[in-house]
């Protein structure tokens, strides 16, 4: 969309890192080839969405009416505020973020509470505790709904945003977890050691030393944790089926998709303003994320 | 990694260890209780599950032993949902890995203009929701649509098709559009993997003037392959985890003809007009099965790999 304005910066290192003198040059067949098609391919890659745009400013005739064109008659804006209000994309909107943000703040918290100790302390039942992470590391989500909604039925949370929270954010997330243990390893004793002759306790050692320190993998956490929070279907679909005001927009589309099957050009807007927040904050951050992915495969 | 080694010879200094890390185990409050309540309490309760005959969460589950499970292996739409599972794994894994590599590849050559762009590109539809993009290819798949509309342009097919509404090739579908999603990620893995292959290497070749074929079968192959089983690995867990896109694209049919596991467990659990939630949870004991087994051969995947890559 509007992704190549930013990417320019990314490459020069790239193109600076070779160190020989080269002689200016033709571009060669092979690399001709190359780009086209590279460019077809990312035309495929990028197609959907400008037409989920084009489809949002135009009329529903006109989506499967027009043939393969692009380009709506008049843009027809009037779609983006039926989603907003009439079918509670607003409402969605709002839900999807309060469960965002609120799991954002549960796993940062918890997690790097616990890889500060992880990383750097031996106790009496660390071993145990890094042995059950690595079993239930790959677990599928799929296949332990049934439990945590009836969990989240007996803490009569079920219908509520703080129990859409919980389930996403209080168990799972093991790599934000083994992120922090992994940079907090790293740092060097001394820290605590001087903080410590200052007189700090731990609680003032971690907030204000350790934690400020972490930054880079609060980052890389956070982001994770927001595109996992604001993508997640299963569970908010499964606990709010008899609350639709809480919805999230993820569950909001599908239900649309039943109850207002022929409203394609709504459908396309709402699916627009759905994928706004986390298109915008990934060509604004690109790099952290493909730095924050690929470290996180390295590790 | 899985024994405690402090438990076989306890020291007699245990009590005061404890006392003097209080604090530690207050940072691991918040952990221990929500992964004990999250993760490890639902692990073991669906296994009690799969053994009741529980129609609804107000209800009260009776113990039927083994019943769920004899049913289940009769149970064919189980079945099928087992083979669709199955079968979305086997095409989509090797194709989301392979494709990415041959990008990869290609995206990580010096010579290669607009690299940045074009791995902006194809990462775009990974930060995006699955469910929402399943929506969006209902759209995109009408036979109405771009898509068929272009292929009947092109004369690569006669008529107008729907690929996601047809019983013959809903499943491949979803494959194709989750390919298209995720390629991305797995794009990233591997230029992660070939930035560790060192430039002497490739230098080195050119030297000893291997072609680019016989360099990448010769040198850069034989330094990916520990990166290759870890990739495949954790895209082999990553298409267990397809229901949000399938539920949306397909929601299991025509006639359960996409249905995979995921939405058999949703279908029986959720959407039955008396729900079985013993059976559901059966089900998702037998399968979580498969995918301990495939665990235990990504731990062991992943140790002998862990080793090349710390030898080379």
């Amino acid at each position: 969309m509007t992704a190549p304005a930013t990417t320019a910066p990314t490459r020069a290192p790239a193109a600076t890192a070779t160190g020989r003198a080269r002689p200016p040059r033709r571009p060669s067949v092979g690399q001709v080839v190359t780009v086209v098609v590279l460019l077809v391919l990312g035309g495929l890659w990028v197609y959907p969405f400008v037409w989920l745009v084009s489809a949002s400013l135009k009329t529903s005739p006109e989506i499967f009416g027009s043939g393969l064109s692009l380009m709506p008659e008049t843009p027809v804006w009037e779609n983006y505020a039926r989603a907003w209000t009439e079918v509670g994309f607003g409402t969605y909107f709002v839900n999807t973020l309060v469960i965002t943000v609120g799991t954002v703040l549960l796993v940062v918290v918890r997690s790097a509470l616990a890889g500060y100790v992880l990383g750097r302390y031996d106790f009496i039942g660390k071993k145990l505790l890094i042995g059950i992470f690595l079993v239930t590391f790959f677990l599928p989500e799929g296949y332990t709904i049934i439990p945590i909604t009836q969990l989240t039925d007996q803490l009569r949370l079920l219908n509520t945003h703080a129990g859409v929270i919980l389930g996403l954010g209080a168990g799972g997330q093991i790599a934000s977890t083994l992120l922090y243990a992994g940079y907090f390893r790293r740092l060097p004793k001394e820290l605590e050691e001087t903080a410590r002759l200052d007189g700090a306790g731990h609680f003032t050692i971690f907030f204000r030393v350790m934690l400020p320190l972490a930054w880079p993998i609060t980052a890389t956490v956070v982001i994770l944790t927001y595109l996992f929070a604001w993508n997640v279907y299963l569970l908010p679909l499964v606990f709010t089926l008899s609350e639709p005001d809480l919805r999230t927009l993820a569950v909001g589309m599908t239900v649309f998709m039943g109850e207002r099957g022929t409203d394609w050009s709504g459908l396309a807007a709402g699916a627009v303003i759905s994928l706004i927040p986390v298109i915008a904050v990934f060509v604004v951050l690109q790099r952290r994320f493909v730095d924050s992915i690929a470290g996180a495969v390295k590790q | 990694m899985t024994t405690t080694h402090e438990r076989t010879h306890p020291g007699r200094g245990w009590p005061r260890r404890l006392r003097k890390d209080w604090w530690i185990y207050l940072f691991l409050l918040p952990t221990v209780l929500g992964y004990g309540a999250y993760t490890v309490y639902p692990l073991l309760a669906s296994w009690w599950f799969a053994f009741l005959d529980w129609p609804g969460f107000a209800a009260v589950g009776t113990f039927t032993g083994l019943e769920n499970f004899e049913r289940l292996l009769g149970d064919d739409l189980f079945w099928n949902a087992f083979r669709n599972s199955l079968v979305f794994l086997v095409i989509a894994v090797p194709l989301r890995v392979g494709l990415a590599l041959l990008l990869a590849i290609v995206l990580n050559r010096k010579k290669t203009p607009f690299k940045g762009f074009f791995r902006t590109l194809f990462f775009l539809p990974v930060v995006t929701t699955g469910a929402i993009v399943g929506v969006v290819f209902t759209l995109v798949l009408d036979a109405s649509g771009p898509v068929s509309l272009s292929l009947v342009w092109s004369g690569l097919i006669d008529s107008p098709a729907n690929f996601a509404a047809d019983a013959g090739t809903s499943l491949y579908a979803g494959i194709a559009v989750w390919v298209w999603k995720w390629l991305g990620i797995t794009l990233i893995y591997w230029l992660a993997a070939l930035q560790t292959i060192p430039q002497g290497v490739h230098e080195a070749a050119m030297i000893d003037g291997a072609g680019a074929w016989a360099e990448f079968r010769h040198v850069t192959m034989p330094l990916l392959v520990p990166f290759l089983v870890i990739i495949t690995l954790i895209d082999t867990v990553a298409a267990f985890n397809v229901f949000d896109l399938m539920q949306t694209l397909t929601g299991g049919g025509p006639s359960f003809s996409s249905e995979v596991i995921e939405i058999f467990i949703f279908r029986t659990a959720f959407q039955a007009t008396v729900p079985q939630l013993g059976y559901a949870s059966a089900a998702a004991v037998l399968f979580g099965l498969l995918t301990v087994v495939l665990a235990v051969v990504q731990a062991l995947g992943m140790r002998w790999a862990r080793g090349r890559i710390g030898s080379s």
